[in-house]
This record gives structure tokens, C-alpha cells and sequence, in this order.
């Protein structure tokens, strides 16, 4: 092994020369890989000088406080109450004692290892040539070459028949492979006869032909005196499971309109478009889908002042005296509007689903 | 029977010489010990992405340990007296349950998020230093692409992992994220359907999220990681220019014992930084939000900070929908599809674009000073000033609430701001590093400004200028040429004052002689500076 290796520049020394140090014979190995050490000093003037023991000294120190700091993070996670309670407690500083104990450990390691390297190694400055060269054109058309070759001897281009077999034969395993995961994932959105994306827990199909009732979260029915002048509620489908997540359409804003809010609204549901509104409020009270149009958030925030309904995650806005068209922001579409009645009861119920699709908008929606 | 003495050198060796026998290790492992590394304090913001990620690992092991993905419904009766008797997810329930219940398991939940958000934080502070420099510049054109797939990893990583504990916050994400899935054209409702198994929000999305959050997602990012490495180590790091660096070395110091050391040192103090944060910074607080529902949903709705760009450019966008007949584009689908599409594939090109547009085909070791490539900058800096606008107008609304301004008002500075403002940058940008690199050009030229007056006979005054290399007959300085590196410009950087004084609080060296001159000067004329004048 004492011939000299790739790359290596300068004179090779015999490493079993028992007069070489041993930094002598990293340098050998450092000439071998093509390195150089330009600087290589201590940074101190001597060994054992005061500033080097005074170095020393904070590093050992360092370590010590990283030790007594995980010491504490296991005492504390062991005697420490931990458990969740009400008020004011000890608990509450379980979390902040872990992790300032752990940080404090960890930090002060750091801190020290960091120190070590760079307070007391030798500072050095060492140059590596890089060989970065690409390979030589020969080896280039060698390699090139020896993959034809392999193409050759597979000897497909000769034996068109196993071409085609490939083809016809072995491609459909691809397809087996991928079948599976694709087919899996695969729901046709619009499979049944009414397409839930179309369809709310209001509509009054699915309940057996009778009108659903709008009932609060706990399912209570509501009659119209429930609702002061100028405050909301939302509401949910009058049907089991009707406000759980499983019918994340429904939920509706129920508004008691001010009697000249009201007539504006009227006028403006009345005089709609296409009609679809028409008749759809009961008395001054109006219901509208609280689905944004835009990306699907629940549109929340009323501001009665100015009867607009504001989608806090995008700041659509809506105003609801004119069929809740959108006034500003990203949201196109206007809400859609529940047609309300009163049923002999006296709670108010859906006379039919939404007339509008219920939610964010996508491409085939009608 | 005599016990036979153990030489614990001869066995090592011997251990030493097996391991040889079989695997070839010791030239390979000299050269490991030896490669040398360049070091410079910006090449370590990407350890600390690498550094986060461990700690990723690590938090997020454990915390699989208590998490239960499904959505069945449960009533929760934890400790939390807030949401006893609430009917909610068994995903929101072990999640309370493992801030609750589990020991520590706060403190660990609370490491993973604050890891999460540090990750994703070094990730574009990396790619900043990474792209202002220069280094994405052949032949590592391939690890910059990596990088920007790395970054978008980490942010589906992020989303799908604040997903699972379905709180209140998380599932309105998750709603916004379906609605973003039906605005795509023709395949949108059919793309919804396949993820959430039906109709939004079905009972299958957790389960699925988990599987892409805790095996998918990192498996792939922990294979690009290693190739990321791998590269770097194969190619070795680029360095900055100076004094023995070329484009054919690399001038740093050994990776054993210095350089791996102070690497090792770095990550304690990074996972050290984040068990702090952990610790005194509350994150996600998921009891506070309660159940996802429906219904539901508060102001201040915003997402991690690296997705909050793509929140900001989905307020910014006017509503605009495209009518084709019967079928039509909702606006979500520019701002969300086309948007997070061309903030990633565009970076990815940049490498090649700008080889081109310069015509560059050579290989490039050295970095480059973000000055001496003005547009580069512009470029950069055109990009980051949209990105930034984009991420605070995803929290336009807290900002309009907190400072009482209009939140149209808001809105509509976005959507000016996001037109108007990244050419500002630009330009200011090219101005910025045209000055610099002007005022480089004249220190080289004419030397440091001394600040000593001198009055001529004629009665007019001049500066005493420092000439930084050899002078003309005349005492005028022979303009140097730049070398892509600092161009010192104070005196005291030429030894005009004494080294700094070592110690912390109190000296523990001799403080230096005042030199009497600075740097020393060739040859010919010169003004002669004093210190003491």
C-alpha cells in the first residue's frame, strides 16, 4: 500500500517509518485524498494557558447545566402534578417546565459542543481539490456502447414478435396494478337518482314527502317568537342527525328581518330574476343557506346594521336585503334561500329544499 | 484454567481489521474523515430545516402512539370541563385526550406543530440564501428542483397533519380544501368524491389524511432528503470567493472532528430552541376550538403561516367566474390551483431560464454576491414581496380588526398591492445592487475614505483616500480589479484599530498596541496617516 493513489500531488512518505508522528501520517493520508492544510494552530500561546483553561472551565460548565437540566426535566415530569384541572394550578406549569428544562438541557449542549469546536480545536484551513470533471468522452462512449449492447442482446428490435407481445401481453399488468387504487377511489358524484350535492337534510323527498322543520342544534322546533326583531338563529334540518356533520349543507341562518328591512327584501325576492325566490319568506323572517357559495365556510358574522352577512375565511360578503347577492369579495354566487312556512303547529318548516345549489361551486353545477 | 488477558488496542484493531476484510471500509472512511467543507453562517439554514425534520420524526412517533384517526362520533368525558358531554370525533377526542390525558403529551404535541412551522421557516430562508447566491447555478440545478418539491411536500405535510385532530379550525381547512378540489374543471366533483369517499365531509378523510401524513408524505420526504444530501456531499458545497478559493477547490476545514462537531452542536441548540418554544409558547390550543361543525366556524380562521399565502391570494381574488354554456369556473380555481401550480413550477425553471437568458453553460463552484447579479435579486426579491403581500392578506382580517381599518380597505390594498408593489421591489432592488456594486468599483479605484481632511495650498480641500494596493508615480492608486468578494471599506478592517479585546466580562488577553499606521503600504508616494492626528 505505499504506492500513492488517485490524485495525490506532493512526495509519498513510507507510513511504517516508525519516526512519523501520527499527524505525519494523517497528513499522508490528507495528500492521498489531494488535500491541503494551509493553517493548522492552536489558538492558544502554549498548552495549559490560562485563557485555555478558562475555556475549559465554561465548556465543563455548559455541560453541567445540560446535565442538571435534563435531571430536573425527569424530576419534574415525575413529581410534577401534570393532570388537567380547572382554575389556576400547579398543572398549569407542567408544560412550561418541561420544556424549559429540556430547552435549557439541550440549548447548553449545544452551546458547549459549539464552544469546543471552535474555542478550543485548532483553527485550520485545509483546501480540497474538487475533480470535478465529467467523465472523459471515451468512458462516455463506452458506457453509451455497453447499453446499446445490452439492448442488443435483449434482441428486441430482431424479434418483433415479442414486441408485440409486450405490448398486448404484458402492458395490462400496469393497468391491474393501478385498477385497483384508481377504481377504489373512485365515487360517481352523481349516482344517485338525487345527487346529494344537489340536495340539503331540508329536502322534503328524503322526509317522506312532509315538510322538515327547522330546529336548533338540539333539535327543538322553533316557532316564529323565538326570534327576536333583528336577530338570527342558525338552524338545522328537522330530521335525526339533521345538525350533525353528516348533512354539512344544511345548516341555515334563520333572520328576523325590521319591518322595513322586510320589505325591502320582499320586494327584492319577489322581483327575482328567475323566479326562484319568489314567495320563499314567511312574515319578516328570511332563511338563507349559511354555506358560502365561494369556498364553503359558514358564513357567520351578521351585521344587522347593514343586514350583510360576512364569511370570515375569505370575507365574502352578502347582502341579505337583496337575495343575498354577493356585495364583495371572491364569493360569485348568491346564497341560496330557503322557501319558510309555519306549519299548523306553529314552527316554522321548509316548504321545499333549497331552490339553488347548497354550498361552494363547481363546474357542472345547474 | 488461566484467564487470557484482554488488549483492548489489539481487539479494536483487530475488530477494525474485520470490518476491512469485508467491506473495503477504511479508504472510503479516510475519505470521509477528510472532505473538506466551506463554512459560512448562511450555509446552515438548511441544516436547521434538516434538523426540525429529526425532530419531526422523532415528536411526531410519539405522538402516533396515542392518536386515533377515526370519525366516529363519541361523547368526550375528559378532564377538560369545557367539552364534557360534547358529541365530537373520536379524532378530536384522542387528540384532547393526548393533551390531556397522556403525560408530557402537550409538550410533545405542542414540539411537533412548533417544529413543523420551524421546518417549513428554514425551508424558505434556505432557498432565499440558495437562490440569491446563485447556487442553484449548474450543475445543481437538480437539488434546487428538489428543494422547491421538498418545500411543497413540507406544506401538504403540514396541511394533513394540522387536518387529523379535526377541531373546529382544522376542519373548516379541510372544507376550503374541498371546495378548492370542486373548482377544478370537468374532474372537480369526481376529485372531491375519490378523496373524501363521497360527499364532503364523508367518514373516511382522517383515516386517509393520517396515512399520507405519517407514512406517504414523509417516506417520499425522507427519501428526497437523502438524495438532497447526497448531492450536496457528491458534488461537495459551493463556496464563496476569496483569498485561495476557485472554482476547482473547496477551502474550509475537515468534516472530522471540527466541522461535525459544530453540526451536532447546531442541532442540540435547534431541538433545544424548539423544546423552549414548545414549552412557554402555547400552539394550536385544538380544546379552545371545539368539535368541527358544520355550522361553525370563528373570525380569525387562519391556517399555518405557510399556507396563509395561498388563504391571501384566494381573499385577494376579484369574483370572477368564466361561463362556458351550461358549465362554468369558479374563481377559487385561479388563486388555488393555477397559482400554487406556477408558484412552484415557475421556481423550478428558474435555473434553466436564467442559463439561458445568460447563455451560461459553464460550471459554477463559486457562489456570487447577490449584487453582482441585479436582476437575479430583482427577480427574487419581486417574488418574496408577493409572497409576503399574499401572506398577510391571509390575515387581512385580524390585521383590519386589531388596527381598526376597513376590511375592504384591506382587501383592495392586497389586490393593488399585489400588482404594484413586486416591480417596486424590482426596481429598487436593481438600484440597490447597481449602488453597491458602484461603490465596490470606486474603493477599488480610489481606495478607503480615511475621513482626514487635508486643505492643498491652493486652498481647496480633498479626503485622504487609503489606496487597498500598489500607487502610480503620481501617489494615485492603480484601480484593482474585483474578485467577487468583500471590498473592505473601513479602515479599521485594514488594522486601523486594534483586534478586539477576547474575553466576555473581563479581559483575558493584554489588550494590543495601537499601531501607529494602518495596513502596510508598498512602494512610491504616499499620505502619511497618523492615528493620533
Amino acid at each position: 500500500m505505499s504506492t500513492a493513489h488517485h490524485g495525490g500531488t506532493g512526495t509519498p512518505v513510507d507510513v511504517n517509518d516508525p519516526k512519523l508522528t501520527r499527524f505525519d501520517i494523517v497528513k499522508e493520508g490528507l495528500r492521498r485524498d489531494d488535500i491541503e492544510i494551509v493553517t493548522y494552530e492552536s489558538q492558544f500561546q502554549g498548552a495549559n494557558s490560562k485563557a485555555e483553561k478558562r475555556v475549559v472551565r465554561n465548556i465543563s460548565l455548559l455541560f453541567i447545566i445540560s446535565g442538571l437540566g435534563a435531571l430536573a426535566f425527569v424530576v419534574f415530569y415525575i413529581i410534577w402534578p401534570w393532570r388537567y384541572e380547572l382554575g389556576n394550578n400547579r398543572s398549569d406549569y407542567f408544560t412550561p417546565i418541561l420544556g424549559g428544562t429540556l430547552g435549557v438541557s439541550l440549548f447548553a449542549l449545544g452551546i458547549g459542543i459549539l464552544a469546543w469546536a471552535k474555542k478550543l480545536l485548532p483553527h485550520e484551513l485545509s483546501i480540497q481539490q474538487r475533480h470535478g470533471d465529467p467523465s472523459s468522452d471515451e468512458e462516455r462512449l463506452i458506457t453509451g456502447q455497453t447499453m446499446m449492447y445490452v439492448a442488443d442482446e435483449l434482441g428486441v428490435q430482431r424479434r418483433p414478435l415479442l414486441k408485440g407481445a409486450i405490448a398486448i401481453g404484458v402492458a395490462p399488468l400496469g393497468l391491474a396494478v393501478g385498477a385497483p387504487l384508481v377504481g377504489g377511489l373512485i365515487q360517481n358524484p352523481h349516482k344517485d337518482k338525487r345527487p346529494i350535492m344537489y340536495h340539503t337534510g331540508f329536502d322534503k323527498e328524503a322526509n317522506g314527502g312532509k315538510p322538515v322543520r327547522l330546529t336548533r342544534e338540539d333539535g327543538s322546533p322553533i316557532r316564529p317568537e323565538d326570534v327576536s326583531t333583528g336577530g338570527q338563529l342558525t338552524v338545522y334540518p328537522g330530521i335525526p342527525g339533521g345538525a350533525t356533520n353528516k348533512y354539512a349543507d344544511s345548516p341555515t341562518l334563520l333572520i328576523h328581518l325590521r319591518s322595513d328591512d322586510a320589505a325591502t327584501a320582499r320586494a327584492a325576492a319577489d322581483s327575482d330574476k328567475n323566479g326562484r325566490n319568489k314567495g320563499s319568506m314567511w312574515g319578516n323572517y328570511v332563511a338563507y343557506s349559511k354555506i358560502c357559495t365561494h369556498a364553503g365556510c359558514p358564513a357567520s358574522l351578521y351585521e344587522q346594521q347593514t343586514n350583510r352577512l360576512l364569511c370570515p375565511c375569505h370575507q365574502s360578503q352578502f347582502l341579505i336585503t337583496d337575495n343575498a347577492q354577493p356585495v364583495f369579495g371572491p364569493a360569485t354566487r348568491r346564497l341560496p334561500m330557503l322557501p319558510l312556512s309555519v306549519d299548523d303547529e306553529g314552527f316554522f318548516v321548509a316548504t321545499s329544499d333549497f331552490k339553488d345549489t347548497v354550498g361552494p361551486d363547481f363546474w357542472e353545477r345547474p | 484454567m488461566k484467564r487470557r488477558k484482554l488488549d483492548p488496542a489489539a481487539a479494536t484493531a483487530n475488530f477494525a481489521k474485520g470490518v476491512d476484510d469485508r467491506f473495503q471500509a477504511a479508504t472510503p472512511l479516510r475519505g470521509l474523515l477528510n472532505k473538506v467543507f466551506p463554512d459560512h453562517w448562511s450555509f446552515l439554514l438548511g441544516e436547521i430545516a434538516l434538523f426540525s425534520f429529526i425532530v419531526l420524526l422523532l415528536s411526531g412517533v410519539f405522538l402516533t402512539l396515542f392518536f386515533d384517526p377515526t370519525m366516529k362520533e363519541v361523547a368526550y368525558h375528559g378532564s377538560y370541563l369545557g367539552l364534557r358531554g360534547t358529541e365530537m370525533s373520536g379524532a378530536y377526542e384522542s387528540a384532547l385526550n393526548l393533551s390531556f390525558e397522556v403525560r408530557g403529551g402537550l409538550f410533545m404535541r405542542q414540539m411537533h406543530h412548533w417544529a413543523a412551522l420551524l421546518f417549513m421557516a428554514s425551508i424558505v430562508v434556505h432557498m432565499a440564501r440558495v437562490f440569491f447566491t446563485g447556487a442553484f447555478r449548474k450543475p445543481r440545478e437538480v437539488n434546487w428542483v428538489i428543494g422547491v418539491v421538498l418545500f411543497l411536500l413540507g406544506f401538504f405535510a403540514g396541511f394533513t397533519g394540522y387536518s387529523l385532530p379535526d377541531d373546529g379550525l382544522s376542519g373548516t381547512g379541510l372544507r376550503i380544501a374541498s371546495a378548492i378540489m370542486l373548482s377544478l374543471p370537468v374532474i372537480g366533483t369526481w376529485l372531491s368524491a375519490a378523496i373524501f369517499g363521497g360527499e364532503y365531509p364523508g367518514e373516511l378523510i382522517i383515516g386517509r389524511f393520517y396515512i399520507a401524513h405519517v407514512l406517504l408524505i414523509p417516506g417520499i420526504l425522507l427519501a428526497l432528503i437523502s438524495v438532497h444530501l447526497g448531492i450536496v456531499f457528491k458534488q461537495k458545497h459551493t463556496q464563496w470567493p476569496g483569498p485561495l478559493r476557485t472554482n476547482e477547490n473547496v477551502v474550509g476545514e475537515r468534516m472530522f472532528p471540527r466541522y461535525a462537531m459544530k453540526q451536532g452542536g447546531f442541532f442540540m441548540a435547534v431541538a433545544g430552541v424548539i423544546a423552549l418554544m414548545a414549552g412557554l409558547f402555547q400552539i394550536n390550543p385544538i380544546w379552545l376550538f371545539g368539535p368541527y361543525r358544520a355550522a361553525e366556524v370563528s373570525s380569525a380562521s387562519q391556517p399555518d403561516w405557510y399556507v396563509m399565502f395561498m388563504d391571501g391570494l384566494v381573499r385577494l381574488m376579484p369574483n370572477w367566474q368564466i361561463y362556458f354554456g351550461d358549465y362554468s369556473l369558479p374563481p377559487l380555481f385561479w388563486p388555488a390551483v393555477v397559482g400554487l401550480g406556477a408558484l412552484f413550477t415557475l421556481p423550478m425553471l428558474y435555473p434553466w431560464l436564467e442559463a439561458r437568458k445568460l447563455k451560461d453553460t459553464r460550471t459554477h463552484h463559486l457562489l456570487q454576491r447577490p449584487r453582482d447579479n441585479p436582476e437575479r435579486v430583482g427577480i427574487g426579491m419581486m417574488a418574496l414581496t408577493f409572497f409576503i403581500i399574499a401572506t398577510i392578506s391571509g390575515g387581512n382580517d385580524v390585521i383590519a380588526d386589531k388596527f381598526h381599518i376597513s376590511l375592504n380597505a384591506m382587501t383592495w390594498a392586497g389586490r393593488i398591492g399585489l400588482l404594484i408593489l413586486p416591480p417596486i421591489a424590482y426596481y429598487m432592488s436593481v438600484r440597490i445592487c447597481l449602488g453597491l456594486q458602484q461603490h465596490d468599483r470606486e474603493v477599488l479605484a480610489h481606495g478607503v475614505e480615511t475621513g482626514i481632511i487635508k486643505r492643498l495650498p491652493n486652498g481647496q480641500f480633498v479626503e485622504v483616500h487609503q489606496p487597498l494596493g500598489p500607487v502610480d508615480d503620481h501617489g494615485h492608486p492603480i484601480p484593482l480589479e474585483y474578485a467577487g468578494w468583500v471590498v473592505p471599506k473601513k479602515m479599521n478592517k485594514l488594522g486601523a484599530l486594534a483586534p478586539a479585546v477576547k474575553g466576555f466580562f473581563y479581559p483575558v488577553e493584554k489588550p494590543a498596541d495601537i499601531p501607529v499606521s494602518p495596513a502596510p503600504i508598498s512602494s512610491g508616494e504616499r499620505e502619511e496617516i497618523s492615528s493620533k492626528s
